[in-house]
C-alpha cells in the first residue's frame, strides 16, 4: 500500500508541474554559480533582464586573450526554476569553446535540451541574450585596452 | 455489516476504510483529530488505533516504471544520492559551500523515498481545507440510504432528507446569528457573490445604478462588477492603503444617492487583512445602501454577527471551513428585506432565489462543518494564533523579509511574506515538499504579478517574491518548525544564486541600474 501510494503520488506530482528532470537537475545542482572579478581585462560581464519581469541573469566569462577560448564561466540568476536551469546549462555549453562559437548559441538548443514548455521559452531567450551580452562586454573591453 | 438507512454503523464502516490511508497528512491530522473527536463525541469511534499503524500489503513487488520522465527522475535521484555520499570537496568560501551543499538544501524537497510517502506538508488553507472526518461521517448516510429528493414533499424519502437539510440550515445560520430562513444554499461563494452583485443590481436598476467595491476583492466579485458595466452600471473600485485597509472617509465620499450596493470582503484570501466590517456596516445603514461582504475566508474564523455589524448580504464557502467542496451559502436579510433577481430560473426552491435540487450530502456536510466551527472556535483560534505567531516570527527572522498586509488587522491563519531578491516560483520549486501558494507571475498564466499585492503598492519585484502560508485546524507544531527551517535554508541557497542579492551586498542601489528589460 505504501509503495503503490508512492507511485501514484509520483505520477500526480510530475504531471502537475511538468518540469523535465533535466530542469530539476540543473536547478537543484546548478553548475558554475558565482562571480568573477569584473574589473579584470579578460572578463566579460553580461547583465540582462529586469526585476519587474521576474528574470535577471548575470553571466561572466573569463577568456584567454590569445586563443579566444572561454576558460572560466560563472553565472547568477534571479528567476524561476527554468531560468536558473537555462543559465546553468548555458555555462556548461560555453566552457572550453571559443568566443565566436559561443556567440552562435541559439535559444532553441537550450529549450530543446531542457524540454521547456512554450510559456518558459523566454527563459532560454534570456540565457542567449546573457551570453551575447557577456561576449559584447568582453569585446568592448578588449578594444578599449587595444586602443590604449 | 451494513445496516438500514439510518444506521450510523454504515458511516463507521465506510469512513474507517477511507481513513486507513497512511500518507503523512492523514497521519498528522488523524492524530489531532483523534484527540478532538474523542473529546467531543458522545459515543466511541473505533478507527483511531488502526489508522496510525502502517498497513503493508505487498512490499517485495518491484514496480514497473513506464514513462521516460519517471525513469529519468529515478536515475537522477540515484546519481544525486551517490554524489552526495561520495563528494568530499573542501569548501572554499561560505557561498561556495552553500552551493556545494545545495544537494543538501534541496535534498528534502526532492527526496524520492522518505519512508512517509511523497505527499507534501499542506500549508495552503486559503485555497481549500481538508474535510474534517466528522463531516464525512455526517455525509455518508446520504449516499447509502437517505437518497430522497428533499423537495419531494409527498413521501418519507423527501421528508427525511428535508429534515436534515433544515438542521444544517440552522447550524449555518447560528454561526452568524442569523435566522435560518435567511440562508439560501448555493454551489459556492462564487455563485453567492455573483447572485449578489448581479441579482441585487438588476433588481434595483430602475432607480439605482452605482456599485462600490474594492481593488482587493476576490476575482469573482471584480469580474461580476465588470460585467455589470456592460449593463449600464457604474462601478467604483476603492483603493486600499499599503496595509490593505480601505479608507472609511473615501467610502463615505463615494456613496451617492444612486448607490445600490457596497461589497467589501471581510478577510482577504491573499494577505489575510481584516477590514473594519462593523464601521462599514454602520456607514451603509446610515446611507440606506445594501452592504455585502464576502465572508468565505472569515466565516467561522472571526466572530461575525449580521445584526451587530449591519450586514445585509453575506457569502459563505463550505470548503474553507473543513466542509465538502461544491456547496456554499448566501445570507439574505429579511428585515429590512433585500430583494434580488435570481440567477437561476426554475422550480422556485430556496425562497425563489436559487432554483435547483439541493444536494443533501453536501448540505449536511456543510451544516456539520459550521456546527463544528462554532463548537471548536476557542481551541482553533488559540491553536492557529499560536502557530501563526511562531511562523511569522521564524519567517521574519530572515533578513529582507516583509509581511504583506496590516500586522494588527489580520486573520492569523493567513501569512503572506515577501522574500526580497528571490523569485517566487523558484522558491516554490525549492519548497516542493511543502504545499504553498505564491503571488508571483510564473504561477499564473499571464506575466503579471498578483493584483492584490499590486493594489498594496508593492513593486513588481517584491510581488514576484511573495509566498502565502495558510494555517488551519490540522496543522501541527512540527510542520511549522519544519517549514521555518526549510525556508531559512532554501532562501539562503537561492540568494546565493541571485545577482540582485550580490549587488545589494555590495551596496549598489538597484533602482539606479538601467535594466535591459524584455
Amino acid at each position: 500500500m505504501l509503495k503503490s501510494l508512492i507511485v501514484r503520488n509520483n505520477l500526480f506530482t510530475i504531471t502537475k508541474r511538468l518540469y523535465h528532470p533535466n530542469v530539476i537537475e540543473h536547478y537543484t545542482n546548478p553548475r558554475n554559480v558565482g562571480s568573477l572579478d569584473k574589473n579584470q581585462s579578460n572578463v566579460g560581464t553580461g547583465l540582462v533582464g529586469a526585476p519587474a519581469c521576474g528574470d535577471v541573469m548575470k553571466l561572466q566569462i573569463e577568456v584567454d586573450d590569445k586563443t579566444g577560448i572561454i576558460e572560466n564561466v560563472k553565472f547568477k540568476t534571479f528567476g524561476c526554476g527554468s531560468a536558473i536551469a537555462s543559465s546553468s546549462y548555458v555555462t556548461e555549453l560555453v566552457r572550453g569553446i571559443t568566443v565566436d562559437e559561443a556567440a552562435k548559441i541559439k535559444n532553441t538548443e537550450i529549450a530543446k535540451k531542457l524540454s521547456l514548455p512554450p510559456v518558459k521559452l523566454h527563459c532560454s531567450m534570456l540565457a542567449e541574450d546573457a551570453i551575447k551580452a557577456a561576449i559584447r562586454d568582453y569585446k568592448s573591453k578588449r578594444n578599449s585596452t587595444n586602443l590604449a | 455489516m451494513i445496516r438500514g438507512t439510518r444506521g450510523r454503523l454504515v458511516g463507521l464502516f465506510r469512513s474507517s476504510a477511507l481513513l486507513r490511508n497512511n500518507s503523512r497528512i492523514y497521519n498528522n491530522y488523524n492524530r489531532r483529530r483523534d484527540v478532538l473527536v474523542l473529546k467531543s463525541l458522545d459515543h466511541v469511534r473505533c478507527y483511531s488505533a488502526a489508522v496510525s499503524a502502517v498497513k503493508k500489503l505487498v512490499d517485495d513487488v518491484s514496480l514497473e516504471i513506464h514513462t521516460d520522465i519517471q525513469a529519468a527522475a529515478k536515475e537522477q535521484s540515484e546519481v544525486r544520492n551517490n554524489a552526495a555520499s561520495t563528494s568530499n570537496k573542501e569548501s572554499k568560501t561560505e557561498s561556495e559551500a552553500a552551493i556545494l551543499s545545495s544537494s543538501n538544501a534541496l535534498k528534502h524537497a526532492y527526496q524520492e523515498n522518505t519512508g512517509f510517502g511523497t505527499r507534501p506538508i499542506y500549508l495552503d488553507m486559503q485555497a481549500t481545507t481538508p474535510t474534517d472526518p466528522r463531516v464525512l461521517d455526517t455525509m455518508m448516510k446520504f449516499f447509502t440510504g437517505l437518497y430522497g429528493n428533499p423537495h419531494s414533499n409527498t413521501h418519507a424519502y423527501g421528508w427525511e432528507t428535508n429534515k436534515e437539510i433544515e438542521k444544517a440550515r440552522k447550524h449555518v445560520a447560528d454561526l452568524i446569528n442569523a435566522d435560518p430562513k435567511e440562508i439560501i444554499f448555493t454551489s459556492g461563494a462564487t455563485e453567492s457573490n455573483n447572485t449578489v452583485v448581479k441579482g441585487v443590481a438588476r433588481f434595483y436598476k430602475k432607480t439605482k445604478n452605482h456599485i462600490i467595491t474594492t481593488r482587493t476583492e476576490h476575482k469573482c466579485v471584480l469580474e461580476a462588477a465588470r460585467s455589470m458595466m456592460n449593463e449600464g452600471f457604474e462601478i467604483t473600485f476603492l483603493s486600499v492603503d499599503e496595509n490593505g485597509l480601505i479608507d472609511l472617509e473615501d467610502l463615505k465620499k463615494n456613496i451617492r444617492p444612486t448607490t445600490c450596493l457596497v461589497s467589501v470582503m471581510a478577510v482577504n484570501n491573499e494577505i489575510g487583512v481584516l477590514q473594519p466590517i462593523k464601521e462599514i456596516g454602520e456607514i451603509c445603514r446610515k446611507n440606506k445602501v445594501f452592504f455585502h461582504t464576502d465572508a468565505a475566508q472569515a466565516y467561522g474564523k472571526i466572530p461575525m454577527d449580521v445584526n451587530k455589524m449591519n450586514i445585509d448580504l453575506l457569502s459563505i464557502s463550505s470548503h474553507k471551513i473543513y466542509g465538502p467542496k461544491g456547496i456554499g451559502a448566501l445570507y439574505v436579510r429579511r428585515r429590512p428585506r433585500v430583494r434580488l433577481e435570481p440567477l437561476l430560473s426554475g422550480g422556485g426552491q430556496e425562497r425563489g432565489l436559487r432554483s435547483g435540487t439541493l444536494a443533501p450530502p453536501l448540505v449536511a456536510g456543510f451544516g456539520e462543518a459550521a456546527r463544528l466551527m462554532k463548537q471548536e472556535y476557542e481551541s482553533d483560534h488559540k491553536h492557529i494564533t499560536e502557530l501563526s505567531d511562531r511562523l511569522t516570527k521564524g519567517l521574519l527572522s530572515v533578513e529582507h523579509a516583509t509581511l504583506n498586509g496590516s500586522p494588527s488587522h489580520r486573520y492569523p491563519g493567513c501569512v503572506n511574506v515577501s522574500f526580497a531578491y528571490v523569485e517566487g516560483e523558484s522558491l516554490l520549486m525549492a519548497l516542493r515538499d511543502i504545499a504553498l501558494s505564491s503571488g508571483s507571475a510564473c504561477t499564473s498564466a499571464s506575466l503579471e504579478p498578483s493584483y492584490v499585492l499590486h493594489a498594496l503598492g508593492k513593486d513588481d519585484a517584491l510581488a514576484h517574491s511573495s509566498i502565502r502560508f495558510g494555517i488551519g485546524r490540522f496543522t501541527t507544531n512540527e510542520e511549522v518548525d519544519y517549514v521555518i527551517k526549510a525556508i531559512v535554508e532554501r532562501v539562503k541557497y537561492l540568494r546565493e544564486l541571485s545577482p540582485l542579492w550580490e549587488m545589494v551586498q555590495e551596496g549598489i542601489d538597484l533602482d539606479s541600474i538601467q535594466w535591459s528589460g524584455h
